[in-house]
């Protein structure tokens, strides 16, 4: 791994190369190559106008994503093509399909947000799902217009004509390889023995998974990264496996490879994830970023709190598996030693009869940080609870199990008394904060009643819709 | 409500001509004023601010940050050559703080870098020497202590006092309103050009050119006629970039007159948002008198609102909302007072509806106190006290409601939105549910149209044809989304019978039309819709004069039609005709002037006739409420929309949503939360959240009222669609505090301040739930 190779990506078709690794890709699209179609409107991930398309082969099959560019580092588009709303245009700069039906549905005025919400558009016509009003809602999440007032753009998405793909992407790449980066400041090593050797050797440089999380700095605060190990490549953290009891999931698999599996093991689970981040932060950011982070608002926490899931962390030394409760170790801290890599996560399956949900209070449904987040679950014997897990996050410095609410509900029936005494210890367990978001007291408030909802099995805020 | 009415002749007004740059915006090709190439040796500027609400600025120390390779400068207050003052209505705010910073955020000097990264990191490393004060932070506390930006206002009307004290009942209240932050996509934004003989051009993201080269000019300390302004779109305006976007391009023009280069200011959002004004938040006190039925007879109310710590646009907003205070009500004797607050915060300023939308919550939600006291149906209390006839037609400042729509659009909307049968399913509905609540609101409007300011209420356009026949427009309004240039470009084509694609139109320059007002209070079409209109009149009567005497017809015989001209028996192009014109020695080139008639305001006693007409409209919402958790969704909204004769019902449906959905924002899920130490600490979209695409309604039925001409003669009877819808968003407070009385049998009144977060609606569902108990 000492010759250079520069990052080599194409960019509307065309090939172009770069060593300036933790560039923002919009600055590069913007300012190096003067493409200005593409808009920063916020430049942390949250407005979605400077939306592109990446496109990466997965198995011999193109997929085409939508992500922010303002937080996208150049070294993550190796090997990779990127479609800018100028890449859309045909022969003779004739528009697009999706450019011309957006602009007859009257669904521009300033025209600011325009161009990302044509890439948004472009990569959920181009991803083969159905056009219905909800994947419209979900694919577009991402990208916010302060004009229009959405109406005529969702309009735009359901007229949209179902999965018609492109000949031009059928070989996207053309010919193009995932080249060994490795450049100054940023090394995207293919095996995991050279990604554990790496962390050893550089103990300064930061992991980059997608970034979600640290092209902030880049992007936003304009603080370049000056040595980061790129894991995505590593194939074992790209690995989903299943075994009859459990789960495993690479660490750099992204939300949107983890979302169908997790959607078929875990009820509620996949609606609460598609309300974490927008689309386009979904395809990129991955459960192992998230642990990274140690937010104590970070939205898999609690899930992966209440289904006892376990982490592998590797290091030259080897592996080993550490409960999810006691990854977190304080504010912001969690288990990981200098020189370890999250490879795996583990998460086991339900078993018949368990009851699980998960629930996120926000002040907006989608795109928003989770004022409080919970995932409970609770094992049932002949109508006694055996086992309950109440895991919470944004009440506590760190994700949290509430074990003496926990405790209320073990060993009887899991009925209205037991949850108002599962609730009245509550304050025992957990500490939230009040601040931009809501007050302690809110926070509180609902982290008892989303144990009563859990009892009732009733409306969550997809309910207020699904109600005749 | 598509293209189905397009004419033969391509763009004629009324018909639903599409924005002229839709296809550009969704190509990318439409350009901001940052995707625009520099001119050579441009430098970038960065604003160093305040890291305190209030202190006393003692030193800056700029060693280390102007040893950093590539910064060219550092400008403070003692580099102004003009007067150091932005104040766009009072005076003595300046443009970089010179011995007192006032909130966080307070710009204190301006950084030039020859990239915008090493601007932004030489900012940061300028220290600030600065003795901490005790901040102000809130209405209440300003109110505590009469910290105010503008004299107290007082709007008076019959005898108040006995008015309420003689009424059969009698409430006090109190009612809070949030503030809003624009969130334009595109951020402030200035380019500074320096010319020759100290001259300035400014290409900037303005509502209001003509104020950026005053401000420019006085800051500089030039003539007006040293500075030029130009525009051709903004991503988005909605009020902020009126005042505020003069002090990017003041410092920009300051920043470039020190380095002599041309230097670009961009904020990020978090700058932008903390250094930037705001819709002010209100606080509203009230004690209103009324008779049994709920028919108010005196009512008098204080109205506070955050100013910030300057003038700014505050005194005119508080004025609107106090002209807003009736909405749809006749109210026989008022007093109505309004404190611009002086808090140490961003100085609040612009934002669509001017506080027109702050006036009208207030008095809804007293209307809808005095209903639920009385446990009558908000609906019937609102219907009992509207305007009407029989003297009930005069406003608090003394205006007559002459073209009182408010029964007709409350009919339709009764009938279009199945008001009656929603209102039983619904009751039904929340007898048999005991967590999911539903609820429904209703929104009447009147919305007074014209800048209070006679003054401003004046517009100009210059209208050239060259001799091949096509055209070039050019007005006083600026373009943010609203599609002004379509719609004035539709006037100007139907004057002449052209298509419109014949005319060409350009970037708004103060070089062209001089002296204009901001675009914004909704006059945008009405005044340089008639300006446009009068000059291109003035060049047509030149050409029927010439084509009679050309061809021999009477003038009456020179007709345009379908983008030709028939002269007695000779038909030609028009394209021919201005070639003939122009051989023939014919001026093509009008100026059109339009200064609005019949208004008048006098600011002492806050009375007069300050709007030229009164728009109207109505709005039914239904909201779904989760008593555990206060999360909530909008279901259905019905709007009906007064647009006079729409110039374009397209572009005006497209103004209708748009700012409904930007009120729901503000009344719903926006919210600026400051904390202690007065940091704005929602400052980016990650913790400021406007509406996304799933919280429009999923029935969303939208309606422009049928043949209503404006009974004035504003131009083709159109009426001003701007600001007017973002009010019928109150239908979703209403809503929400619907929702939340059903848990009280609707006798109990509701406190539940705007904006309506999940938590505000939890605390209130709770505070219903133990007073109810109490009953
Ligand atoms: C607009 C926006 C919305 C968001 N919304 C949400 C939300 O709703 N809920 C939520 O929880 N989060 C949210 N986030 C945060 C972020 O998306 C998540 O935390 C995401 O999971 C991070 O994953 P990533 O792969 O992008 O991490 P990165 O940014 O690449 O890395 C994050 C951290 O993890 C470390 N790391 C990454 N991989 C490993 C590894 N294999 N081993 C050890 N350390 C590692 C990195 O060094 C870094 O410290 C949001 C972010 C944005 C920008
Ligand atoms: S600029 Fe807002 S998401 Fe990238
Ligand atoms: S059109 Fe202006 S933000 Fe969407």
């Amino acid at each position: 791994m000492t010759a250079e190779h520069r990052i080599r990506f194409l960019l509307n078709g065309q090939s172009r190369e770069t060593a300036a690794a933790s560039t923002t890709l919009l600055d590069f699209i913007r300012e190096t190559e003067r493409l200005t179609g593409t808009k920063e409107g916020c430049a942390e991930g949250d407005c979605g106008a400077c939306t592109v398309v990446v496109t990466r082969v997965v198995n011999g099959e193109p997929v085409l994503e939508a992500v922010n560019a303002c937080i996208t580092l150049m070294g993550q588009v190796d090997g990779r093509a990127v479609t800018t709303v100028e890449g859309l245009l045909g022969p003779g700069r004739a528009a697009h399909p999706v450019q011309r039906l957006l602009a007859e549905t009257d669904g521009t005025q300033c025209g600011f947000c325009t161009p990302g919400f044509v890439m948004s558009l472009h990569a959920f016509a181009q991803s083969g799902e159905a056009v219905t009003v909800e994947n419209v809602h979900e694919a577009l999440a991402g990208n916010l217009c302060r004009c229009t007032g959405y109406r005529p753009i969702v309009d735009t998405a359901l007229g949209l004509a179902g999965p018609a793909r492109e000949d031009a992407t059928a070989s996207p790449l053309g010919g193009l390889a995932d080249s060994d980066v490795n450049v100054p400041g940023w090394h995207a090593p293919r095996t995991l023995a050279d990604l554990l050797q790496l962390r050893a050797e550089r103990p300064a440089a930061v992991l980059v998974a997608g970034a979600t999380d640290l092209g902030l700095g880049p992007s936003r605060d304009r603080a370049p990264i000056v040595d980061a190990i790129d894991v995505t490549r590593v194939p074992e953290l790209n690995d989903i496996t299943e075994t009859s009891t459990a789960i495993e999931i690479g660490a750099a698999v992204t939300y949107a490879r983890a979302l169908p599996h997790l959607d078929r093991l875990y009820p509620t689970l996949g609606t609460y994830l598609r309300r974490l981040g927008s689309r386009q932060i979904r395809n990129s950011g991955t459960i192992g970023g998230n642990l990274g982070t140690a937010s104590p608002i970070g939205d898999s926490a609690p899930f992966l709190l209440a289904l006892d899931a376990e982490i592998e962390l590797a290091s030259r030394a080897g592996s080993r598996h550490v409960a999810i409760a006691d990854f977190f170790t304080g504010y912001r801290k969690t288990a990981l030693k200098p020189d370890d890599v999250i490879t795996t996560i583990r998460l086991p399956k339900l078993v018949d009869g368990d009851l699980f949900r998960c629930d996120k209070v926000s002040k907006r449904y989608d795109q928003d940080i989770s004022n409080v987040a919970g995932t409970f679950r609770l094992r049932i014997e002949d109508g006694r609870v055996v086992e309950a897990r109440l895991a919470y996050g944004g009440m506590a410095a760190t994700p949290k199990r509430a074990m003496a609410a926990e405790a209320c509900l073990v060993g009887g029936p899991f009925d209205a008394a037991a949850v108002d005494a599962a609730v009245a210890a509550l304050p025992g367990d957990l500490a939230p904060i009040d601040d931009m978001r809501s007050t302690a007291a809110y926070r509180m408030a609902v982290a008892g009643n989303l144990l009563r909802r859990f009892l009732i099995a009733g409306p969550a805020p997809a309910g207020l819709e699904a109600m005749p | 409500m598509s293209a189905a009415t397009l004419s033969p002749r391509h763009g004629a007004v009324s018909s639903s001509v599409r924005h002229d740059s839709a296809l550009k915006h969704t190509t990318g090709e439409a350009i901001y004023l940052d995707d625009q190439a520099g001119p050579p040796g441009m430098l970038h500027a960065a604003l160093v601010t305040s890291p305190v609400a209030h202190g006393r600025l003692k030193g800056i120390d700029a060693a280390a940050a102007l040893a950093m390779p590539g910064v060219v400068a550092m400008i403070t207050a003692a580099d102004i050559p003009g007067v150091n003052d932005v104040a766009p209505v009072g005076k003595d705010e300046p443009a970089l703080a010179t011995d007192k910073v006032e909130y966080l955020g307070h710009p204190v000097a301006i950084v030039v870098a020859a990239t915008r990264d090493r601007a932004v990191h030489a900012a940061e490393a300028v220290r600030l020497n600065i003795e901490e004060l005790p901040p102000v932070l809130t209405i209440e506390a300003a109110l505590a202590n009469e910290s105010v930006v503008w004299p107290v206002m007082e709007m008076k009307r019959g005898d108040w006092a006995a008015a309420i004290a003689g009424a059969p009942q009698r409430l006090t209240g109190q009612v809070k309103v949030g503030g809003q932050e624009h969130f334009y996509l595109e951020g402030q934004i200035a380019l500074a050009i320096p010319g020759e003989d100290g001259d300035m051009r400014l290409v900037a993201s303005t509502q209001h050119p003509t104020e950026v080269q005053h401000i420019v000019s006085r800051l500089l300390g030039l003539p007006y006629n040293a500075v030029t302004t130009e525009v051709r779109r903004l991503g988005g305006g909605f009020g902020g970039k009126e005042s505020q976007a003069s002090l990017v391009a003041g410092l920009a023009a300051l920043a470039a007159r020190k380095t002599a280069k041309p230097v670009k200011l961009r904020l990020d959002r978090a700058t932008d948002m903390r250094v930037t004004g705001k819709r002010h938040d209100f606080l509203a006190r009230y004690e209103v008198g009324f008779d049994d039925e709920g028919r108010i007879r005196g009512l008098d109310i204080l109205l506070a609102s955050r100013a910030g710590w300057s003038a700014d646009h505050s005194p005119p907003v508080m004025t609107r909302a106090l002209c807003h205070i009736d909405n749809a009500y006749y109210l026989p004797a008022t007093r109505a007072r309004g404190f611009c607050c002086k808090t140490n915060t961003q100085s609040n300023t612009a934002f669509r509806g001017f506080g027109g939308p702050q006036g009208a919550a207030a008095i809804e939600a007293v209307v809808e106190h005095i209903a639920r006291h009385l446990g009558r149906d908000p609906l019937a209390v609102r219907q009992l006290n509207y305007y009407g006839d029989g003297g009930r037609d005069v406003t608090p400042y003394g205006q007559r409601v002459f073209d009182n729509l408010l029964p007709r659009v409350t009919q339709e909307m009764l009938a279009s939105s199945d008001w009656t049968a929603r209102r039983a399913a619904i009751d039904a509905f929340n007898a048999s549910s005991p967590v999911v609540k539903r609820g429904l609101g209703f929104m009447p409007l009147k919305f007074g149209v014209s800048f209070n300011l006679p003054t401003l209420n004046q517009g100009g356009a210059l209208v050239h044809i060259y001799a091949d026949g096509s055209i070039r427009l050019n007005h006083g309004g600026t373009e943010m989304g609203q599609g002004l240039h379509t719609k004035v470009a539709q006037v100007v084509a139907d004057v002449f019978k052209v298509d419109l694609d014949r005319i060409k139109i350009t970037a708004t320059t103060t070089a062209e039309v001089p002296n204009t007002s901001a675009t914004a209070a909704s006059t945008g079409s009405d005044l340089n819709g008639m300006a446009a209109f009068a000059a291109a009149n003035t060049i047509k009567e030149r050409l029927i004069g010439f084509a009679a005497a050309h061809f021999g017809a009477a003038l009456d015989q020179v007709v345009f039609q379908d983008n030709q001209v028939r002269a007695g028996n000779h038909v030609l192009d028009f394209g021919e005709l201005a070639h003939l014109a122009w051989f023939h020695r014919i001026s093509l080139s009008a100026t059109g002037f339009y200064r609005t008639p019949d208004i008048s305001w006098d600011p002492q006693s806050m009375t007069g006739e300050p709007f030229y007409y009164f728009s109207y409209g109505a709005a039914v919402a239904e909201v779904a409420i989760d008593t555990l958790t206060g999360e909530h969704k909008v279901l259905r909204a019905d709007l009906l929309q007064d647009c006079g004769r729409s110039l374009n019902p397209a572009i005006d449906l497209g103004q209708i949503e748009g700012a409904f959905v930007q009120g729901m924002g503000w009344v719903t899920c926006e919210e600026l939360w400051w904390d202690a130490q007065g940091r704005l600490r929602t400052d980016g979209p990650s913790t400021y959240k406007i509406p996304g695409s799933r919280d429009v309604p999923p029935i969303f039925n939208v309606r422009i009222l049928e043949n209503s001409p404006n009974p004035r003669p504003t131009i083709y009877r159109s009426k001003a669609i701007g600001e007017p819808p973002l009010l019928l968003a109150i239908a979703v407070w209403s809503a929400l505090r619907d929702a939340v009385a059903s848990l009280g049998d609707h006798r109990v009144p509701v406190s539940l301040d705007a904006p309506a977060t999940p938590e505000r609606v939890l605390f209130a569902c709770e505070d219903m739930k133990r007073r109810a108990a109490l009953r």
